[in-house]
Formats: C-alpha cells, sequence, structure tokens
C-alpha cells in the first residue's frame, strides 16, 4: 500500500494546483490552505514512507510505458532512492515552511490564488524532476520548473522590471536546456537507452561505451545545470529573478530549482569522464569566486542573497567536478535549509520595511525584529561555515574534496568562504546593527507567527543538520565510505579536524579574516566606505563585471541582424525577386505575346506564313 | 464506415446550397451539423479501425485505365481524419459571426472539408488527386469573398501556388502511371511495383516539391503568410490547420512510398530546406509587427518540424511528423481562432503595437488564459503534443543528420523569443494602464468561442500527456506494405 505514497507525493501538489485554477482562483484563503496541505502532506506522507520502507526499499523504481517508437521507448516512473528520498524531504520540508510563510506574506496580494496555484505546480515539477527514472522524464519536469519560475518570477507581470526578469530567465533556461536535449539525444544515440539504471549498467560494463562522445556528451548534460543552476555563464537570470516575490525567491532560487542542477549531476554522475569533470569543476569554482565578489558590493538585501546562492551553487558544482558527489549533496541539503531561512528572513524585513530592500536604508533592526534577527544570525553562522552549524559540516567536505584533488581550486575555494563571511556580516552589520537610518527601520515590527514560525522551523536543520548522518546516507548512495562514521556529537564536532585538519583550518581561518574584516569596515558604519578606498575596481565589481550588458548587446546585435536579414530576405527576394520576378516576367511574357495580338487579319496571315516556312525549313533541313 | 466523413460533408455543402435565402441562423445549423456528424464518424470510424491498412470500399470507376474509387485507411489516415473533424467543427463555431452570404460560405466550407477528407482516404492516385484539386477550389473563394487584408491579392496566391503544385504532382504521377505500365493507379500496387532509381531520381523532387509547397517548404513558403493573414479566421484555421497537412500527407503517402530511393536520394536536400524554414520562419516571426504575421510565420516555422520529420526517413521521424501534423493542426488553429476571431473582431487592428491599448489581458481574460495555454503548447513545452512531436522529430533527425538536428533546435530557441514578445506585447504590456483605466469596452466572448477554444486546448493537451493514444495508430502503419520500399532500401 504505502508504495503508492510517492505517487501521492507527486501528484498531490497538481491537484492543488489544478483544484485551485479551476475552483478557488479567487478565494485567497482557501488557495493557500489547499496548497499548503498537498505539500504538507507531501512531507509527512515522505516520512511514513521512509518509517516503513527505510532509506533503501525493496521496490525501488517503477516505471509505466509513456511511448515507444521503434527502439526509442520513454518511461514515466518514480526512483526511490537515498538520493532522491533525501531531495524529496528537502523540497516538501523547506517548501512546506515557505509555502506556510507565503501565507502570511502573501495575506494582501487580491492574485493570491494564482501565487498558490503557481507555488504548487512548481512543487510538482520538482518532485517530478527528483522522482524522474530517465533522461527524457526529467527533461520533461525540467522544463515545467523553468515554466513555472517562470510564472512566479513574473508574478507582479505589471512591473516591467518583473516582466523582463522573467523572460530573461526563461531564455536563459531554455538556452541551457537546449544543450541539455542534445546531450540526452547524443547518450541516447551512443547507448541505446535513457533510463537511468540500465546506462549506469551499461557503462559500468563498459566504460568507453560513449567513445569519442563522451566529453561532448557529458559538457552537454552540464549544460542543462548550467542554466538551472546558474553556472557561469549563464548566471545573469538568478540576480534578477529576485524580482519575484520573496518566498518565491526562498523556495525556487535558494532551496530547490537551482538545486536541480545539482541534484542532476548527482544522480548522471556516471556519465562524466575525466575532461569533463575538470570543466565542471572549473567552472563551479569560477562562479563560486566572481559571484562572491559580486555579492561584495550589492546594496540590496535579497540581491546580496542571490549572489551568495550562486556562489554557493559554484561550491557545489565545483565538488562534483573533483569527484565529490557526496560533499555536493550535502551542501546542498543543509544550504536549502539555511539559505531558504535567509531569505526567509530577508521577507520578513522586507515586509517590515513596507518593501524597501536597500540595507542603508535599514539599521537597528535587532531590536525591532528579534525573531527575524536571531534566526537570519543563525542562518549566516551557518553560510560561513562556523562549527557547529550545519554549513560547516558540508562547506568542510566541500573544501576537503579540493583540498585532496586541486589546491589551485582549494586557495579559491577558501578565498570564497573568507569573502562569503565578509557579505553575510557586512549585510547583518548594516541591516541589523548600529543606528536607523530610516524612518521605516525606526517603525519596523516583527511580523506575524505565520511568518516567524517558519523561520523557526527551518532553524531546526541550520543548526543541527550537521549531526544527522546525512554524508553517511549519500555516502551509502555513491558507494563509498562515509568520512566521519563516528560515535559521540563532540567526536563528530571535531571530526572535521582529526580528518583533515589542514583544509577545515585553513577553512576557519578565513572565515575569521573575513569577520573581521566586515567588523573593521561595517560596525558602525554610516555609509558604505569602500567604494572611496577601491575606486573603479568597487564600480566594476558592483556592475557584475559588466557582464550583463556585454550579453544584452551581444544579443541584440545577433538577434536583430539575423531576423532583419531573414525579414529583408522574405520581403525583397524570396517573395519580391523571386515571386515579384516570376510575376513580372509572366506579366512581361503576356505584354509582349499581346503585340502579337494586333486583331489585323493580314498579321496574322503573315505570320502564319512564316511559321510554315520555319517549319518547313526545320522538317526539311532535318531531312537532309 | 470512415467513407460517410466525405459524403455527408459533401451533403451539407448540397443542402446548404438548395436553403432558402436569408436563413442565417439554419445554415449555421446545418455547417455545425454536417461537420459534427462528420467528426462523430471520423471519431467512431478511428476508435473501429481494425490493424493494418483497412479497406473501406472499392469500386471500379475508369477500368479501362485501371482507375478505382477506392477508400482505406491506416493510421496516419485516421490521424489526419481525426484531426479534420476537430478542426471542421471548431472552425464552424469560430465562423459563427460570418454576417454575409452565410449558406454560400457553409458551403464552400463543407466543400472543403469534404475535399479533405477525401484526400485523406483515397488509396487511389487518381482519385486522391481528384480531391486535393476539389479542396483547393473552394479555398480561393473563401478567401476572396469573405477574407480580409489584402484579400484578393492573399487567394490570388495562393491559388497559383496550389495550381504549381499540382501540376508538378500531375506531372509526375502521370509518368509514374505510363512507366508502370498504365494498368493501375492504386497506391499499394505502385508502391510494391518498385520504379528503376534513375526514373525515382528526377520524379520524387517533382512530386515532393508539388505537394510540399501546400506543406509550406521553404522557398515556397510565401503563400501561407499572406493566405493566412487574407483569410477569415475559420480558414485561416483550416488552412494552418487541415490544408497545410495535405501538402505533407501527399508528400508522405504518394511522393515518399512510390519513390523510396528517390526520398533517399533527396533526403539531405530536403532535409536542408526544412531546417532552413525552421530557422527562418521564427526569425521572421520575431521582427512582424502585424499579430497574424508573426502566426503566419510561426506556421512555416513548426511546418519545417514536419518536413524535416519527413526527410528523416526513420521511422521515428516519420512518425514524429505525423504527429507534428496533427499537434500543429491544432495549435495553429487554437492561436489563429485567438488573433483572428477572439482579438481582432473585437478591436479591428492587429498591430502589435497598438494592441495594448486594449488591456486584453484584464477585458478579456479568457483570450488572455487561452493564448498563454496556445503559446505554451506552441513553444513546445511538456505537457503539450508539440512537444512529443517535436522531440520526436529531433530525434530521427539526429539519427539522419545531427547538424540539422542542431540547427533546427535553434528554430526552437527563437520560437521562444517570438512567442513571448508577441504574448508580452499583446496581452501583458503598457502597466500604466494595467493598474487604473480599463480598455475600451470589447464584446465578451461568446458561447460557440469558449466550446471552440476548450475543445482544442483539450485535444492538445490529451496528446501531449498521454501520446499513444496517436503513436499507437500512427506507428504500426509504418509497417504495411506501403512502406516497403522504404524499409528495404533505407532500413526504415
Amino acid at each position: 500500500m504505502s508504495y503508492a505514497f510517492p505517487w501521492f507525493v507527486l501528484f498531490l501538489p497538481l491537484f492543488a494546483a489544478v483544484g485551485i485554477v479551476l475552483f478557488t482562483l479567487k478565494n485567497r484563503n482557501v488557495s493557500a490552505t489547499i496548497s499548503i496541505a498537498a505539500i504538507v502532506g507531501g512531507f509527512f506522507l515522505t516520512l511514513l514512507f521512509l518509517v516503513n520502507h527505510g532509506w533503501t526499499p525493496g521496490r525501488n523504481e517503477v516505471n509505466w510505458l509513456w511511448m515507444v517508437v521503434g527502439d526509442l521507448r520513454i518511461e514515466f516512473g518514480l526512483r526511490l532512492d537515498p538520493l532522491s528520498l533525501l531531495m524529496l524531504l528537502v523540497v516538501t520540508g523547506v517548501g512546506g515552511a515557505i509555502h506556510i510563510y507565503s501565507r502570511g506574506y502573501m495575506h494582501d496580494d487580491p492574485n493570491a490564488g494564482r501565487y498558490f496555484a503557481s507555488l504548487s505546480l512548481f512543487t510538482f515539477s520538482m518532485l517530478g524532476v527528483v522522482l524522474s527514472t530517465n533522461f527524457v522524464q526529467m527533461f520533461i519536469f525540467w522544463e515545467l520548473v523553468g515554466v513555472s519560475s517562470y510564472l512566479l518570477i513574473g508574478f507582479w507581470y505589471a512591473r516591467p522590471s518583473a516582466a523582463d526578469a522573467c523572460k530573461k530567465a526563461f531564455l536563459t533556461n531554455r538556452l541551457g536546456d537546449f544543450g541539455f536535449l542534445w546531450g540526452i539525444l547524443m547518450v541516447w544515440g551512443a547507448l541505446g537507452s535513457v533510463n537511468f539504471v540500465e546506462l549506469e549498467a551499461t557503462l559500468k560494463a563498459n566504460p568507453v561505451a560513449l567513445g569519442s562522445l563522451a566529453t561532448a556528451a557529458g559538457l552537454l548534460v552540464f549544460c542543462g545545470a548550467l542554466g538551472k543552476s546558474a553556472q557561469f555563464p549563464l548566471h545573469v537570470w538568478l540576480p534578477d529573478a529576485m524580482e519575484g516575490p520573496t518566498p518565491v525567491s526562498a523556495l525556487i532560487h535558494a532551496a530547490t530549482m537551482v538545486a536541480a542542477g545539482v541534484y542532476m549531476l548527482c544522480r548522471v554522475f556516471f556519465i562524466f569522464n575525466g575532461p569533463a569533470l575538470e570543466v565542471i569543476a572549473w567552472i563551479g569554482g569560477f562562479t563560486a569566486l566572481i559571484a562572491a565578489l559580486m555579492a561584495t558590493r550589492q546594496d540590496d538585501i535579497k540581491r546580496i542573497l542571490a549572489y551568495s546562492t550562486l556562489s554557493q551553487l559554484g561550491y557545489m558544482v565545483m565538488a562534483v567536478g573533483l569527484q565529490g558527489t557526496v560533499p555536493a549533496m550535502y551542501h546542498l541539503t543543509t544550504h536549502a535549509a539555511f539559505k531558504a531561512m535567509l531569505f526567509l528572513g530577508a521577507g520578513s524585513v522586507i515586509h517590515a520595511m513596507h518593501h524597501e530592500q536597500n540595507i542603508w536604508k535599514m539599521g537597528g533592526l535587532r531590536e525591532r525584529m528579534p525573531i527575524t534577527y536571531r534566526t537570519f544570525l543563525l542562518g549566516t553562522l551557518a553560510l560561513c561555515g562556523v562549527p557547529p552549524f550545519s554549513g560547516f559540516f558540508s562547506k568542510d567536505e566541500v573544501l576537503t574534496q579540493a583540498f585532496e584533488h586541486n589546491p589551485v581550486l582549494f586557495a579559491i575555494a577558501t578565498l570564497v568562504a573568507m569573502l562569503t563571511t565578509f557579505y553575510m556580516f557586512r549585510l547583518v552589520f548594516v541591516a541589523f546593527r548600529g543606528g536607523h537610518r530610516a524612518d521605516a527601520a525606526s517603525h519596523a515590527h516583527e511580523s506575524p507567527g505565520v511568518m516567524t514560525w517558519p523561520l523557526m522551523f527551518l532553524a531546526i536543520p541550520t543548526v543541527f543538520a550537521g549531526f544527522w548522518g546525512i554524508e553517511t546516507l549519500l555516502a551509502h548512495q555513491f558507494g563509498g565510505a562515509a568520512v566521519h562514521a563516528s560515535g559521540s556529537m563532540l567526536d563528530h564536532l571535531f571530526s572535521p579536524f582529526n580528518h583533515a585538519p589542514a583544509s577545515a583550518f585553513l577553512g576557519l581561518g578565513a572565515v575569521g579574516i573575513g569577520f573581521l574584516l566586515a567588523q573593521r569596515l561595517y560596525a558602525n558604519a554610516e555609509t558604505d566606505p569602500l567604494p572611496e578606498k577601491l575606486g573603479w575596481v568597487s564600480e566594476f565589481v558592483r556592475d557584475r563585471f559588466y557582464l550583463d550588458e556585454l550579453y544584452a548587446i551581444l544579443i541584440r546585435i545577433t538577434h536583430d541582424a539575423l531576423a532583419q536579414v531573414s525579414d529583408a530576405l522574405d520581403r525583397w527576394v524570396v517573395s519580391g525577386f523571386l515571386v515579384k520576378g516570376t510575376h513580372g516576367s509572366v506579366e512581361l511574357l503576356g505584354r509582349g505575346l499581346r503585340l502579337l495580338q494586333t486583331g489585323s487579319l493580314q498579321t496574322y496571315a503573315l505570320m502564319f506564313a512564316v511559321g510554315v516556312a520555319a517549319l518547313l525549313y526545320f522538317l526539311l533541313g532535318g531531312a537532309q | 464506415m470512415l467513407a460517410w466523413t466525405v459524403y455527408l460533408s459533401f451533403a451539407s455543402a448540397l443542402v446548404l446550397m438548395l436553403l432558402p435565402k436569408g436563413r442565417v441562423d439554419l445554415a449555421r445549423g446545418v455547417g455545425l451539423g454536417g461537420a459534427l456528424a462528420g467528426a462523430v464518424v471520423a471519431f467512431a470510424g478511428s476508435m473501429m479501425k481494425q490493424p493494418g491498412i483497412q479497406e473501406i470500399c472499392r469500386i471500379p470507376w475508369i477500368p479501362s485505365l485501371g482507375i478505382n474509387f477506392h477508400f482505406a485507411a491506416d493510421g496516419i489516415s485516421v490521424t489526419l481524419v481525426m484531426l479534420t473533424g476537430i478542426a471542421a467543427v471548431v472552425g464552424v463555431l469560430f465562423s459563427w459571426n460570418i454576417g454575409e452570404r452565410v449558406k454560400e460560405f457553409f458551403a464552400f466550407y463543407m466543400v472543403l472539408i469534404g475535399g479533405v477528407y477525401g484526400v485523406f482516404l483515397s488509396f487511389d492516385l487518381f482519385l486522391l488527386f481528384v480531391f486535393y484539386e476539389i479542396a483547393i477550389i473552394p479555398k480561393y473563394f473563401l478567401i476572396a469573398i469573405w477574407g480580409s487584408t489584402n484579400r484578393e491579392y492573399g487567394a490570388m496566391k495562393l491559388a497559383l501556388y496550389s495550381f504549381v503544385g499540382s501540376a508538378m504532382v500531375l506531372v509526375g504521377l502521370i509518368a509514374a502511371y505510363v512507366v508502370s505500365g498504365g494498368t493501375t493507379t492504386n497506391l499499394i500496387e505502385l508502391a510494391q511495383f518498385g520504379f528503376s532509381k534513375e526514373f525515382q531520381y528526377w520524379v520524387f523532387p517533382l512530386v515532393f516539391v508539388g505537394f510540399a509547397i501546400l506543406a509550406g517548404l521553404w522557398p515556397f513558403h510565401t503563400w501561407a503568410p499572406t493566405g493566412h493573414v487574407a483569410a477569415p479566421t475559420a480558414v485561416s484555421m483550416l488552412l494552418a490547420g487541415v490544408v497545410m497537412k495535405l501538402g505533407a500527407y501527399g508528400a508522405l503517402r504518394v511522393a515518399i512510398t512510390l519513390f523510396p530511393l528517390g526520398a533517399q536520394a533527396w533526403q539531405t536536400e530536403i532535409g536542408f530546406l526544412a531546417c532552413v524554414g525552421i530557422v527562418y520562419g521564427a526569425l521572421v516571426a520575431l521582427v512582424q509587427r502585424d499579430f497574424k504575421f508573426v502566426i503566419g510565420y510561426s506556421s512555416v516555422s513548426h511546418m519545417g518540424f514536419v518536413l524535416l520529420g519527413l526527410a528523416t526517413l526513420n521511422e521515428i521521424g516519420l512518425s514524429g511528423a505525423v504527429l507534428q501534423m496533427f499537434s500543429h493542426g491544432v495549435i495553429a488553429g487554437l492561436l489563429f481562432a485567438v488573433v483572428g476571431r477572439m482579438v481582432y473582431d473585437r478591436t479591428h487592428t492587429r498591430e502589435l503595437a497598438v494592441l495594448h491599448r486594449f488591456n486584453l489581458s484584464r477585458s478579456l481574460p479568457f483570450v488572455a488564459l487561452t493564448f498563454v495555454v496556445a503559446s505554451a503548447a506552441s513553444m513546445g513545452l511538456p505537457g503539450f503534443s508539440g512537444f512529443v512531436a517535436e522531440l520526436q522529430v529531433f530525434i530521427g533527425a539526429w539519427r539522419a543528420f545531427p547538424v540539422f538536428a542542431i540547427f533546427s533546435g535553434v528554430g526552437l530557441l527563437v520560437g521562444v523569443a517570438y512567442t513571448l514578445r508577441a504574448l508580452q506585447k499583446a496581452f501583458f504590456a503598457d502597466p500604466e494602464l494595467e493598474t487604473e483605466t480599463r480598455g475600451p469596452v470589447l464584446d465578451p466572448i461568446s458561447m460557440p468561442e469558449k466550446c471552440g477554444a476548450m475543445i482544442l486546448m483539450a485535444a492538445t493537451l490529451i496528446i501531449g500527456l498521454y501520446p499513444r493514444l496517436l503513436l499507437d495508430l500512427i506507428v504500426p502503419s509504418f509497417s504495411s506494405p506501403l512502406f516497403d520500399g522504404l524499409r528495404n532500401g533505407a532500413g526504415l
């Protein structure tokens, strides 16, 4: 019986979305309740399933034939293993908290019905990605994730910035998906299957089955992650996506959608060969670095978090590239919880500040919003990697992985850890400490319980997830020994230092330096001192290295040129020259022939005679 | 049983012509009744279809020439017959507001439908050609009399292109008839005749291009946008929905099955033209200012996928092409219904730059929703029929010519761009108006329009969610004797 649970987990949000659209779109409260019930129900069903069957259920794959043409078989199924079950918990757990929070955050919005319908649709798509048994099914849900995120980013579509942002997100993602699709086709073409289990078995039996295509196929598949997980050079959509409502940023752009890319990389890790992994690692490291740099110069509270997300995703991708699927998934899990909490905390601040997002207009919120402040601080500590918070353990695993495999990337990762601490404490000092810089800040008050309870709920994994043995579970999935398989909590806390002391101490040192820098510069700052000190470098970083502008120009040039050329071709060559030309020459011929149609009998007789003569000449001439 | 689709359509056309003048409602009723009856027969017949090629009727017609009145159906015909049934009913629903010469309109309309059914069911070359011509003539009148922008030009261009195509086809078919000994025009027998390679080499392009002109093969596509724009809504829906499929169907049914070796020889060229059409149609759609031209060029682009699928000559690509015919028929119908009927008949403009004044997302929410669904389907999002069809064409193309497959993917990417652009400009632009004033008051959406839109949306969604409904009909068709040549030669 309980093998049906995962199906319910998957389809409940879809039913919720359809039900809301059909019946309760106008009723905000009922819509919210339906949507929340679907995802929270999913969370408990997942827990029940785990209680009944454990992390490795006996029947771990169910398939149903969706279409078959010749040797192309595409199934629709559910994959149940530690990897997907863990993600199921993350999506429904963190997502559930965000759904509940949304009820408070979107309370005054007249279109909240539409909001919750889109949210449920998104949840359905994301769960579909997680549970997919094959590439094509994953791609289908992958696209649906893109669509629902388009709907949510553009929720306030009347704002031009939101309308542009959702279009940008959708197109950028589509670009990545385009490569992903080719990767899938390549794999199918070479191996004859799209099913993950079958592919893994084939590749295990014959590691060179992909032949010369291996690197290309791996990199094309990686393109999908490039788009969804917003890695350089397709990272540009994520900061703009902050135009959506804040809970959306928490759900999609921190905990789930952007994690889909990393999840996919881990799911199909067996496809990547050495060179492909090398590229993946460097792209991840580079993204982590530039995003962290950009984050140091942002003033919008959500954008700081957005760049921080980019940077942490870079960490995860880098870990995958360094063959560390366990650290990547571990960091994904802890990051999902604490980053969602940070976003929700930011949302709570924005809500209290009447939609002011500039941190320099805040200040002194610590006293005004104690719960938000405390949870935000916990999230910050976890993000920076301070022991014993969850982020410390997962980040340490990533750093260790880098330390063991690639010293240059390890140096970058350590630098990023320092920058992370710097910009996060800059945010905390400026927004929450010091004096009130604007009226709104002095009138701010704590958000209602429906918003603070999810914050406190998310604080639990933020603080304790490092002790739950997630890495052991993942190591089980990926067939390796757990790194910190140890007994007591205290042992566990110190195991990073025992296991790989160099990377752990260097990482902590970086955090310390970052904190001291932030404290020195921002502890009591009224304005940002950095622009003066750094000059044009600061501006360059603030404006995101002008990458967005560069892309805009490139796109405009190519797109305009191509479209205009095609249009001109259609207008002048195809329908102008060819069509009108044909038309013209026929008409000319007609006019020419009309000259002969004089109506004069004599002329006709003359022409007839000439014709007969000519005919005779040719006939007789031919006979000679 | 399926033959009754043809008879019923022509019969209702006859009844319509005999109706007294001025009985507008009666004329509409008969039109709807005829279309519905045809659709019901089409669906019932499809459900009862036996596997393989099902004989329907075979009556000697001109025995001395070996011509039979021969109807039969395989999965491909049945799929397209069902599409025609849907398109016919929906087209009538969207023509409900036609005011002048109503009975003549519906009479021509039903003749067109009857001709289309006939083409899809004919298994005799001569008969197929006759129905093909029957379908062309009413199109001209429908556009020239009831059309809008530049209608005479559009109608004439369409008619000329069609006739040039027909002439090419006719030459090719007569040659095939003569070369095969002049004893039969039966499609199956001719397909098994085995024409010489040299003969196929020159006849195939003639027949294929002759048919494919009507499917919008680049660079012979220019009739399509102008024709679509000139036509009254229901006729644009039929043009894009089923008439373009006539061309693609003929190209598959006649050109590819009769001349498989020729098809193989010209495969790359056709694939190339199809790819150019896909990308080119999408790019041109991106810069159009007229809403209907956007959709018109998008049709060229989407039909490019049908042709690309045909050019692959493998089972996956070919069945993808047939599925795409169905899918595009439904989706293009929906798009034209929104643009031509639901929007244009109320706003009397199709300029994207002007449309935002009407604040359509607020004043006509149902239309906005319909167009969002249609756009999603047109972009090939999963869950809609277009996704499955285009995915199959891709996979087929990947096998046949990977470079073209990648190239045509660019069209898909641009497809997202032009669709989002049109969607935003027409429905969701101008935030100032959004909040305060409401645009000019527009007529509410009528019941027939709602029903029609619902039918089309349901069709694309159902096939998108469970493609086997059609694929299980289409795929076995490729193991029939008709495709022997292709199987032996190309390893289908």
